[in-house]
């Protein structure tokens, strides 16, 4: 096994705050050039997961390595190949835009006229060469958190850890970010991002991780995770007329169907009776739509309220 | 460790330092402002006012003595503000650290960054003060020139000694205790505005135990030339309490940020 085919390699790795173990004995093995996702309800681990990833938080047990360096041993070396796009942004507001880049550069010994064209490089890409002299205040929650992720490039890493990277954001601003991730993909380096949206999961990780009370419930591309876990077709059924059709007509054509609230969603391999039999009932909406991974998510995590 | 990276290692705290100019030099103007026009203000009124009250202090005109007093005060003063609120705010609102952390920097990088800055704050503050009181005849000696390293060293201690406060603070309001329980002790009997032999011998032995006092000692005779008496024992109780509470904020601030 080549160790720099792995950004980052843990085995048995496990937190504990007093008598709570908040990470238990994870196995973890992320890919050079991967987009690798961290799926979790609030709670379940994943922001200790990636502080101990940083070198930030001491672990307890087990092992971990990334980009080759044991961890926290050598964490302050692999920090120079690091970026790292916290929850909270972080900026610093008693700079502007690019006074913030320039200064986070001299935090990894970097300065000079190479400094200065990079930080132009990432202004273009985050979109924010227009606001190059800005005062931090004056930011929209889009652009700083694209400032966010033009700092965490300042230093060219080779392995960006993003922490919610799109939360609070307009649907706009989410895509730009998307676009700009893939891009980081496409130059070769490593993302492990955490997100509560799954559709921005399914449509930037190569592979997830989902997380639930400090363990790691299933790991694999978004597709192996629905055909692990998931027939292909849901069909989500609500309306006066709902009993009435899963009696008489439902109940023999889905394979498995799970009731929350007012909306029955059926499981099945094939979606096509189903929906000729609904159309006979003129009180029933109904939504047919391909298996995806928040249904995975949920099936994995449960469907109760974390707080 | 090659030569070079330790080096390294050795300056990697500047750029925290030089964060901290960065940011000081947007309002440098009125600062500095503040920095001389407050001595100014103080050492007019109550060197000359109190000053044809008392005359003489131990063959001093009170004005110098008292302008001696300043400096001390003042370094104090503005190293531990600067260490209290201003690394308080650094650290635990608007995620500085935390942002600094995600780089090659190391807590210690951090710490010894922000106490380097206090001090300079210190310093700057030291000669604005030694300037205005040169400016009314305050300074009898080239050995006052000595005043700026003693001044930074000070700066050094107070800011140590602050950031202990600011490691374990949950709010901005926890600082009054510091404020209350050892800044206006030391600076009400530490020798900034009337000698001390002439206190009950308990409280002068009391004060003995305050870094402030020591710092004191030591400028104060440089501005009038006189030789500095016991300069090995101001040196060393300084150094004990700056060496024991950076090693405890150290500690202290790794356990707040490392959880």
């Amino acid at each position: 096994m080549n160790p720099n085919q792995f950004a980052v390699l843990a085995h048995g790795l496990t937190k504990r705050y007093g008598e709570q173990t908040v990470v238990d004995a994870i196995e973890l093995a992320v890919h050079s050039g991967e987009c690798f996702g961290l799926l979790g309800p609030n709670g379940a681990g994943k922001t200790t997961t990636l502080r101990m990833l940083l070198g930030m938080t001491p672990y307890d047990g087990g092992e971990l390595t990334v980009l080759g360096h044991p961890i926290p041993r050598e964490a302050q070396v692999m920090r120079q190949r690091l970026g790292v796009v916290p929850q909270a942004d972080s900026l610093d507001p008693d700079f502007t835009v690019t006074e913030n880049l320039r200064v986070y550069a001299s935090y990894f010994g970097l300065g000079g006229e190479m400094v200065n064209k990079r930080i132009n490089e990432l202004l273009l890409f985050a979109s924010l060469e227009h606001k190059a002299d800005a005062t931090i205040g004056s930011l929209s929650g889009g652009m700083k958190r694209r400032l966010a992720l033009a700092r965490s490039l300042i230093n060219s890493p080779d392995l960006v850890i993003l922490d919610e990277p799109t939360t609070g954001l307009d649907p706009q601003a989410r895509q730009l970010i998307w676009q700009r991730l893939r891009e980081l993909l496409n130059e070769g380096r490593t993302l492990i991002l955490t997100t509560h949206y799954m559709d921005e999961a399914q449509r930037l990780c190569d592979r997830i991780a989902i997380m639930d009370h400090g363990r790691i419930l299933d790991t694999g591309s978004p597709n192996e995770l629905i055909q692990r876990h998931i027939e292909p077709h849901v069909v989500e059924v609500h309306g006066a007329a709902l009993d009435e059709w899963y009696a008489k007509a439902g109940k023999q054509l889905v394979i498995r169907a799970e009731r929350i609230g007012e909306t029955l969603f059926c499981y099945m391999q094939d979606d096509r009776e189903l929906v000729n039999s609904l159309c006979d009932y003129a009180g029933l909406q109904y939504l047919s739509r391909p298996a995806n991974i928040e249904d995975v998510f949920l099936k994995l995590t449960g469907r109760e309220l974390r707080e | 460790m090659n030569p070079q990276a330790s080096q390294q290692r050795l300056w990697r705290w500047y750029p925290v330092w030089k964060r901290n100019a960065l940011v000081w030099r947007k309002l440098a103007i009125p600062a500095l402002l503040g920095n001389i026009g407050e001595p100014l203000l103080y050492l007019v009124a109550l060197g000359f006012g109190l000053g044809a009250l008392v005359g003489n202090v131990h063959g001093t005109d009170y004005l110098t003595f008292i302008a001696s007093g300043f400096i001390c005060a003042s370094v104090m003063n503005t190293a531990s503000f600067e260490a209290i609120y201003s690394s308080y705010t650094r650290m635990a609102v608007q995620d500085t650290w935390t942002a600094m952390l995600y780089t090659p920097l190391e807590v210690e990088d951090i710490l010894i960054g922000e106490v380097m800055w206090a001090a300079t704050k210190g310093l700057l503050s030291a000669v604005a003060i030694l300037l205005v009181a040169l400016g009314l005849g305050a300074v009898h000696s080239w050995d006052a020139l000595w005043i700026l390293p003693v001044s930074l060293y000070t700066g050094v201690v107070f800011a140590s000694m602050a950031l202990v406060m600011t490691a374990i603070a949950r709010s901005y309001d926890f600082f009054m205790y510091y404020f209350t329980l050892a800044m206006t002790p030391m600076f009400l009997f530490g020798g900034v505005f009337f000698p001390l032999d002439g206190m009950p011998a308990s409280v002068q032995m009391a004060a003995q135990l305050l870094p402030l006092t020591h710092t004191v000692d030591i400028i104060r005779p440089l501005t009038t030339g006189a030789p500095v008496e016991n300069l090995p024992l101001h040196l060393a109780v300084l150094t004990l309490y700056g060496v024991a509470s950076y090693l405890l904020a150290l500690r202290l601030v790794r356990k707040r940020l490392h959880r």
